[in-house]
């Protein structure tokens, strides 16, 4: 019998995965995966489902045990610490609190189970009741709360006993937009509150970007890029990460030149140049431009380099911004979003130029 | 639309209730006829069956039994449900054999079986007499142990499939949530999975109760005429004797007092819980 660990009692953790690997029969779910988890970061796994972001989060909690690969906390190896000593904290999808036990008794749990004293429990419990806004539900029954109270009994009975590291698997996906984003605040705050280290799991991208201090990109089991939100949304390294994160449009480039921290190509018999972000850039590339970062005009902006002439086909009034759906001359589809104060509205089938100023467009490679 | 869907239930439902109409209701109505007229019109036969000394003590004696077969059954049918539901593919197969093969055997042969088994001159008794360990036979059978042996055995199925049912709709994510807060297994077991079942346990505890107290073949054999339960009581008063009116009493007390649990039972569980 392995020697049983006390982890937990730290104030915040550091995890480093190092080479992890999953299969499962014949399905390879994580493929050597290593990634550093800071201390008291909020580190978001985001990725489609099925891309192994769960089965991660799983091997972090002690659940599922890796194929390959260590686990280290705080320099220790982990790997084979079972779930119920590591004892982090975990929010659920669905939340899993117990149905035959009050909002009290749920948050009292891991505390029991730890043999505090009656009178710290009773003071404990009290703590995160107020802390989540709960008070005057202590006595119910989870089955006679609302989605949003439900997540907040499982916030606190995740956070009542001080756990190093906090695990949360898709905890706003039953919840609509308003209590979402009321949560995501309350999730935020608490992360500030406690200082713990958060690794939250979502296949939402909006909520990575919102939420965390990294994000770590997941598809088919593999990690593709790790970085702080700005980073990952404006310099994506690939397709895959460059679509999952929002809009954006994709030219293929012709007579591709590369030079030093810049590069050019052709597009339309137009010059496109771009600032070069990703070292391994094969012959073919895409230039990639979020909507947002196009504007319209009657002329070319920037003394004419990254502007293509198109047509207006379609406008969609969202209130802030207005969005346009464009093709080139060749027929290349373009969006483009513009703040709707901005700009006057451009009439469907208006000739115009698309621009962008140089330092907003980033190089992909052509392949996914 | 609903007024035809109704209608359609009604007439599906038709032929069970004529059939348990004409079957039971009409025959019973006779029996609460004999019971306030046989031998002489009155509620005299109610009075005995509340006086009467040996009608209380067979009584006293068939609660005792269904208790002890009820407590029994539920310990066995417990374990068995749990390695149904959450045993590896191979033990789940095992257990399934185990509650099934029961289902297709007579109740007559079990409870012969039994006696092959238990009785002084049983593959038991003549075992551990062959083997010097005893001198005289064990008393196994035709008394209140080899009754609760035979009935134990009979209803075990019927107690597993509501708490395999209760089993089956915990929520797997609830489990790991407690293990993930540092419970033990013990501790996940007695305070989380064991109270997620007390649905299927009260009903499976009401299911075995309420038909234990109308066991007949099984008391009848295993009991040797010596550990007489309510069923066997009314059909000696019947059969025996003739002493139709007391029978009858004891008949309708028995199945107002069947009638108070099943309601107690309705209260408490969904009927769809009880089958699994």
């Amino acid at each position: 019998m392995p020697q049983r660990m006390q982890l937990g009692d730290a104030k915040a953790a550091e995890i480093k995965a190092v080479s992890i690997g999953k299969t499962f029969g014949a399905f390879r779910a994580l493929k050597d995966l290593s990634l550093d988890i800071g201390r008291g970061e909020f580190l978001t796994l985001l990725g489609p489902s099925g891309s192994g972001k769960t089965t991660f989060l799983m091997i972090l909690a002690g659940f599922t045990a890796p194929s390959e690969g260590r686990l280290m906390m705080d320099g220790r190896d982990i790997t084979d610490v079972p779930a119920e000593d590591r004892s982090y904290g975990m929010v659920f999808q669905g939340y899993a609190l117990f149905p035959h036990l009050t909002v009290e008794q749920n948050i009292a749990f891991p505390l029991k189970v730890r043999g505090r004293s009656a009178a710290d429990i009773k003071r404990r419990v009290g703590e995160m009741v107020e802390r989540v806004g709960l008070i005057g539900h202590e006595k119910k029954l989870p089955a006679k709360l609302s989605g949003g109270q439900q997540q907040r009994v499982a916030l606190a009975r995740a956070l009542a006993f001080e756990p190093s590291v906090l695990l949360l698997d898709e905890p706003f996906s039953a919840l609509d937009k308003n209590l979402r984003e009321m949560m995501q605040e309350e999730v935020k705050r608490l992360h500030q509150e406690t200082g713990t280290t958060f690794v939250f799991v979502t296949h939402d991208q909006s909520e990575a970007l919102a939420l965390s201090s990294r994000v770590a990109i997941f598809n088919h089991g593999e990690l593709l890029q790790v970085g702080r939100p700005q980073d990952v949304y404006e310099r994506p390294e690939n397709r895959f990460v460059a679509e999952f994160l929002g809009e954006i449009n994709l030219l293929p480039l012709d007579a591709l030149r590369l030079d030093g921290d810049s590069a050019a190509g052709q597009f339309e018999d137009r010059t496109i140049v771009l600032a070069r972000t990703n070292p391994q850039i094969g012959p073919k590339a895409v230039a990639a431009v979020r909507p947002e970062h196009m504007t319209i005009a009657a002329a070319p902006q920037n003394a004419g380099h990254n502007a293509i002439a198109c047509r207006v086909e379609d406008a969609t009034y969202l209130g802030a911004v207005t969005r346009y759906h464009l093709k080139t001359r060749t027929g290349a589809s373009i969006a483009v979003s513009m703040p709707t104060v901005a700009t006057p509205p451009f009439a469907h089938r208006a000739d115009v130029w698309v621009s962008w100023p140089v330092e907003q467009g980033f190089l992909l490679p052509h392949q996914t | 639309m609903g007024k035809s869907a109704t209608s359609r239930t009604i007439l599906l439902l038709a032929p069970l209730l004529l059939f348990l109409g004409l079957a039971y209701v009409v025959p019973f109505l006779g029996v609460i006829r004999w019971s306030v007229t046989l031998p002489e019109p009155g509620l005299g036969q109610y009075h005995a069956v509340l006086t009467d000394p040996l009608v209380q003590s067979v009584f006293i004696r068939t609660l005792r039994i269904c208790l002890i077969v009820t407590a029994a059954v539920l310990v066995m049918a417990y374990a068995i449900a749990y390695v149904w539901v959450r045993g590896t593919p191979a033990q789940r197969m095992l257990a399934e054999f185990c509650i099934l093969v029961p289902f297709w055997i007579s109740v007559l042969t079990r409870a012969f079986g039994w006696l092959a088994l238990l009785s002084n001159r049983g593959l038991i008794n003549t075992w551990l007499q062959a083997a010097g360990i005893i001198s005289e036979p064990l008393a196994l059978a035709r008394n209140e142990f080899g009754v609760v042996i035979g009935m134990t055995h009979f209803l075990i199925p019927f107690a597993v499939f509501p708490i395999a049912s209760a089993m089956r709709a915990i929520d797997e994510r609830v489990l790991l949530a407690a293990r993930g807060m540092g419970a033990s297994r013990s501790r996940i077991f007695w305070s989380v999975f064991v109270p997620l079942t007390y649905g299927g346990l009260i009903g499976a505890a009401l299911i075995v109760f309420v038909f234990a107290l109308g066991f007949f073949v099984t008391p009848a054999i295993l009991g040797g005429g010596r550990s007489v339960m309510v069923a066997e009581l009314v059909y000696l008063r019947i059969f025996q004797s003739p002493d139709w009116g007391l029978g009858a009493a004891i008949s309708v007390v028995l199945v107002l007092f069947i009638g108070i649990l099943l309601a107690l039972m309705r209260r408490f569980i969904k009927p769809a819980h009880l089958v699994g």
